[in-house]
């Protein structure tokens, strides 16, 4: 009985067994047919959908100028005319910053899942597949990062290498690599040992029509759902990297580092103080739920 | 059983390796020379490179891998190049208070997520697995150093019955058994233990679910053993997984705690690293980085024994 423990540290418990069915159209179809018949995945899409198209086009909403400071409307309460979320400790419009800042916060907890699920996933799948020394070679690498939180390892890799978005980005997609890597290995080690890879191999299929066609359609799906539940944990690292001053730099408005500004004002005005986070914690919820969702619709056998 | 546990603790050894090398190439992440960082940029250049000499930076990277590998291997962490006290002496003292900290979190939440988590799994009506499933949600979901603000804001600041931060009175780094402390204990063990909870209440409902549904229950309600007794042979059943679970969370709280101790001012580890990384501070920073990697390892790795002792169906090659 082989016991799996959770791949990373602050997401759920992510078991992913491979769906040994031939996922062709007619599988896609029935995952889009259960996703749309499932209400809260839904509403999580278009929670998240709205955040994203409203932070992408704010410079058009003729919002209050996000940069713009004034030493005399510091810390507006919520409600105040003009600022309706109020001004933050330079007096810049809260509710213009919260929007703003989803770009960043979005792109930085998005991006390294994507980086990492492109680089893990492939080292995943070549040791799953190829096995042998080469799966030993990567997986043993893997193993060196598993022995750090994974939290510990981006705050000291962002520590040595310097605040930035870039470094972070760097780090961020360094730590989720190892998860991402050990959840591909394992489900293609399994897909290798089913009896229509050895039914490919005998009736002389290469090695990369073996991978992309009979591999590649039946572990896709576990790593893809696995990756979607890691973007919730992106989000609240990249935050909490910017919160403790090693993500973005200011002035640029993103909700972690927003956080950290805004806790000199606890005292005045504390409501304030707390909004950033509660943008952080509605986007990782969102994600969270769409990812149980997503698990939900592919993991039934078709 | 100690074949298995020494078979494991020799395969540490090359991820120990492969730890000290990554925790060694921290330094060389650095831009520029981990000098410049603490000298003032129109030093002169003898006295950089006296103290490249003092430092050892001087020698070529191998060299100084093996250097330092040898250093540490006596227990000598360096010199600090902030406070020039030793590394080992700060992040020790530091890493007490971390401990008491996570445990304190780690029963919380425990105790907490195995009550939630097996009521849930119990449960008749659907309010109370509803309930608990959100919890364990928001658990996962909540960013934990916000939720360390929105504690502050609400116990400290609006009805001021709790400390906003620090350990102890007047400052205190040594933590002693008496009210105080365990008043400032309260508000950073409740935030710390968010994610545990989360996670291992998720753990224990679904386990607990399962074993439920196992013929052997069927079997012991047929002979008519009380409900009580069954639940004690459910929750054996169920122990495995879930210590599993508990045991990487339990590691995890210590990377998560560098958050929580950043926002109370506690001083443990993460806020030893924290003001290290800020003074550019670099042997703090692989000080610590190294003990809390350690510890870590050691930490999965009893857990791993603990569950191979508890669960006889585990055999392991």
């Amino acid at each position: 009985m082989a016991l799996q423990s959770p791949s990373l540290d602050i997401g759920g418990a992510v078991l992913v067994k491979p769906t040994p069915t031939s996922a062709g159209r007619g599988y896609w179809q029935s995952v889009g047919r259960r996703l749309r018949r499932d209400p809260v995945t839904l509403v999580c899409a278009a929670i998240l959908i709205l955040l994203v198209l409203a932070s992408m086009a704010s410079p058009w909403l003729g919002m209050a100028d996000p940069y713009k400071t004034s030493m005399l409307r510091r810390l507006y309460p919520l409600g105040s005319p003009n600022h309706w979320l109020g001004t933050d400790e330079l007096g810049r419009d809260m509710f213009a910053r919260l929007i703003y800042g989803g770009r960043l916060s979005l792109f930085m907890g998005v991006t390294p899942v994507v980086f990492a699920l492109m680089i893990g996933g492939s080292l995943g799948i070549l040791a799953g597949f190829v096995g042998g020394k080469t799966n030993m070679a990567i997986m043993r690498v893997m193993d060196v990062f598993y022995a750090f939180p994974s939290v510990l390892l981006a705050i000291s890799l962002s520590g040595a290498m310097g605040a930035g978005t870039e470094n972070t980005l760097l780090s961020l997609t360094l730590v989720f690599i190892p998860p991402i890597c050990r959840v591909s290995e394992s489900v293609t080690t399994q897909v290798r040992g089913f009896d229509f890879v050895d039914a490919a191999k005998a009736s002389g299929a290469s090695a990369f029509t073996i991978v992309r066609v009979h591999v590649l359609g039946n572990v896709l799906g576990p790593i893809l759902v696995y990756a979607t539940s890691l973007i919730s944990v992106a989000i609240i690292l990249a935050a909490g990297l910017s919160f403790l001053g090693l993500g973005v730099k200011p002035p640029e408005p993103e909700w972690g580092l927003m956080l950290n500004t805004l806790r000199q004002a606890i005292y005045v005005n504390p409501v304030l103080a707390a909004l950033p986070g509660v943008m952080i914690f509605i986007t990782s919820i969102c994600f969270n739920l769409m990812s149980d969702g997503l698990r939900a619709a592919m993991d039934v056998k078709a | 059983m100690l074949l298995y546990a020494l078979r494991r603790l020799i395969y540490l050894v090359p991820v120990a390796f492969g730890v000290s090398l990554l925790v060694f190439a921290l330094v060389h992440l650095a831009p520029g020379d981990p000098i410049s960082a603490i000298v003032p940029p129109d030093a002169p250049k003898e006295v950089v490179d006296k103290l490249k000499e003092y430092y050892g930076f001087d020698q070529p990277l191998p060299v100084q891998y093996l250097r330092w590998l040898g250093v540490t291997l006596t227990g000598d962490l360096g010199t600090s190049i902030g406070t020039g006290r030793s590394v080992a002496a700060e992040v020790g003292s530091a890493f007490g208070n971390t401990i008491i900290l996570a445990i304190s979190a780690t029963l919380f939440a425990f105790t907490l997520a195995v009550i939630l988590g097996t009521s849930a799994a119990y449960a008749k009506s659907r309010i109370v697995d509803r309930l608990v499933t959100m919890i364990s949600l928001i658990g996962v979901s909540v960013p934990h150093f916000w939720l360390a603000i929105v504690l502050v804001i609400i116990f400290a600041v609006e009805l001021g019955v709790l400390p906003p931060m620090g350990m102890g009175p007047e400052n205190s780094t040594g933590w002693t058994f008496d009210r105080a402390h365990l008043a400032h204990m309260v508000l950073p063990t409740i935030a710390l233990s968010v994610i545990p909870l989360g996670v291992v209440t998720r753990t224990v409902r679904s386990t607990v679910k399962e074993t439920l549904s196992m013929e052997f229950v069927t079997a012991l309600q047929a002979k008519g053993m009380r409900d009580s007794r069954i639940l004690f042979h459910v929750l054996k059943n169920a122990a495995p997984t879930c210590l599993a679970v508990m045991g990487l969370q339990a590691g995890n709280l210590i990377g998560g705690s560098i958050l929580i101790e950043t926002v109370f001012a506690w001083p443990g580890t993460g806020f030893l690293l924290n003001s290290a990384i800020f003074r550019r501070d670099l042997p703090i920073l692989q000080g610590t980085t190294l003990v809390l990697a350690g510890f870590f390892m050691l930490l999965n790795l009893t857990v791993d024994i603990i569950q191979t002792m508890v669960d006889p169906r585990i055999k392991r090659g």
